[in-house]
């Protein structure tokens, strides 16, 4: 969309009559949405929507940061290559998580080759122009990010070249919110830029077996407003259903020809989050075929212990909604974004982080 | 462009286009490489880029209809 088109979906008077009509159909009883995107995190508090709605219709952040939710063991794995001598690329957000005891971050001050890269093809790139060094990618995300990954590991990358697979899938996550004792969502906002690889049709689950009502929205203010404006009126209307507020770029079918390529490279396996556990079948893997490129295979990593949430973090808590940022005691006092105790306050896409840079304190 | 979010996509005009690679602007006035090997993209179309790759075009009339119709419905009420 040009500035000019996003712009048409950050409209104040639009948006005006929207939050108009959400409070006239809000249900006077409390009614709890859950979105499972960073990016919708920030969107919601960047504009301030929970302020524009009313005081029976909360939205909280279920665990839609890849980065948050990736378990201490998998940084634990790439500090043992970069203290081994392989250059680790990374996303920027990943060198400043906690591992276990360290970040890579920390490895890197100490001397490690730890380098920042936009994306998977620039690490690539390093790796062809320095063919005597070993690097490593870590290939983080959700199915946004997947596809990149299964087009360069079927590109054939070079020799020196290797991928720590940590990429996560997230309809399991969503399922595993609706068997949380007391949490009791009352409908998903689902995450526009997985769904326009995945499509809709992962989350037919949610309405038809859940009575869940569900809606994937884009990541304007308007997309979200609309998106609780229609969760709202299936809530009245007492019929779930799968709903699409981001046409013009979700496909009921969603990207078929990076769905093929993911489905090309990678088993899907049980996976471990931070902080969550295990969820069956929501973590990728590189098939046997591709295991050269498999850096777990290639270097014999074993990590025996890992610790995932440091005492004193609640990032457990709020990854999954069970608490805003502001009820954990740690919440910028000992954690702050300049000295992050959690992966939470760490990630651009981490709820403590987002809500501590725009400076939320309490919800109203 | 380094600190980007994990699940964001960002609109680029499509300028030209070689094989698996485009390039394309993100309203910066500035081209850059991006791999379009999962869109099926022309030039003057606007793609959403996600860490150097381009998961989707967009489409306008779609964005514009979406409008519209909201506009109709609370209009009426």
């Amino acid at each position: 969309m040009t500035a000019n088109d996003a712009a048409k979906f950050r409209d104040p008077k639009l948006a005006k009559k929207v939050t108009d009509h959400i409070k006239k159909i809000a249900p006077t009883y409390k009614t709890k949405f859950c979105h499972v995107c960073g990016t919708h995190e920030w969107t919601i508090t960047h504009y301030g929507l929970r302020s524009l709605l009313p005081d029976t219709v909360e939205v909280i952040a279920g665990p839609g940061c890849p980065v948050c939710i990736l378990p201490a063991v998998d940084i634990d794995e790439a500090i043992a290559l970069a203290e081994k001598g392989v250059t680790v690329t990374s996303f920027g957000d990943l060198i400043r998580v906690p591992g276990s005891k360290t970040s890579l971050q920390k490895v890197k001050a100490q001397g490690g080759d730890v380098r920042i890269v936009y994306g998977l093809r620039d690490a690539i790139q390093m790796a062809k122009k320095s063919p005597d060094k070993e690097f490593v990618f870590l290939a983080v995300g959700f199915e946004t990010t997947s596809p990149s990954t299964a087009i360069e590991v079927l590109n054939r990358p070079p020799d020196n070249f290797s991928f720590l697979v940590s990429h996560r899938v997230i309809p399991p996550a969503m399922e595993l919110l609706l068997g949380i004792e007391g949490l009791q969502i009352d409908g998903f906002i689902a995450a526009g830029h997985v769904s326009t690889i995945i499509g809709m049709k992962p989350y037919e689950v949610f309405p038809t077996v859940y009575g869940m009502p569900t809606v994937a929205a884009g990541f304007e203010p308007l997309d979200v407003l609309f998106a609780i404006d229609m969760l709202l009126q299936q809530v009245n209307g007492g019929a779930a259903k799968l709903e699409n507020e981001y046409k013009r770029v979700i496909s009921w079918e969603g990207n078929v020809k990076a769905q093929q390529l993911v489905a090309r490279v990678f088993d899907v396996v049980d996976g471990h989050w931070r902080g969550i556990g295990k969820l069956a079948k929501s973590a990728l893997t590189l098939k046997k075929e591709y295991e050269k490129y498999d850096a777990r295979k290639k270097y014999d990593l074993h990590i025996e212990e890992s610790q995932d949430i440091l005492k004193g973090c609640l990032c457990h808590l709020v990854m999954v909604g069970k608490i805003n940022p502001s009820e954990c005691p740690s919440y910028m006092k000992s954690c702050v974004p300049e000295s992050p105790k959690g992966a939470c306050m760490v990630s651009n896409e981490g709820t403590c982080r987002i809500w501590a840079k725009h400076r939320v304190t309490k919800l109203r | 462009m380094v600190n980007i979010k994990m699940c964001l996509a960002i609109p680029a005009k499509v300028l030209e286009i070689k094989g698996n690679v485009a390039k394309v602007d993100f309203g910066e006035g500035v081209a850059r490489e991006v791999n379009v090997m999962l869109v099926d993209a022309k030039v003057g179309d606007y793609v959403l880029v996600h860490a150097g790759y381009a998961i989707e075009k967009l489409n306008q009339k779609a964005a514009q209809e979406s409008l519209n119709t909201w506009r109709q419905v609370l209009e009426q009420i």
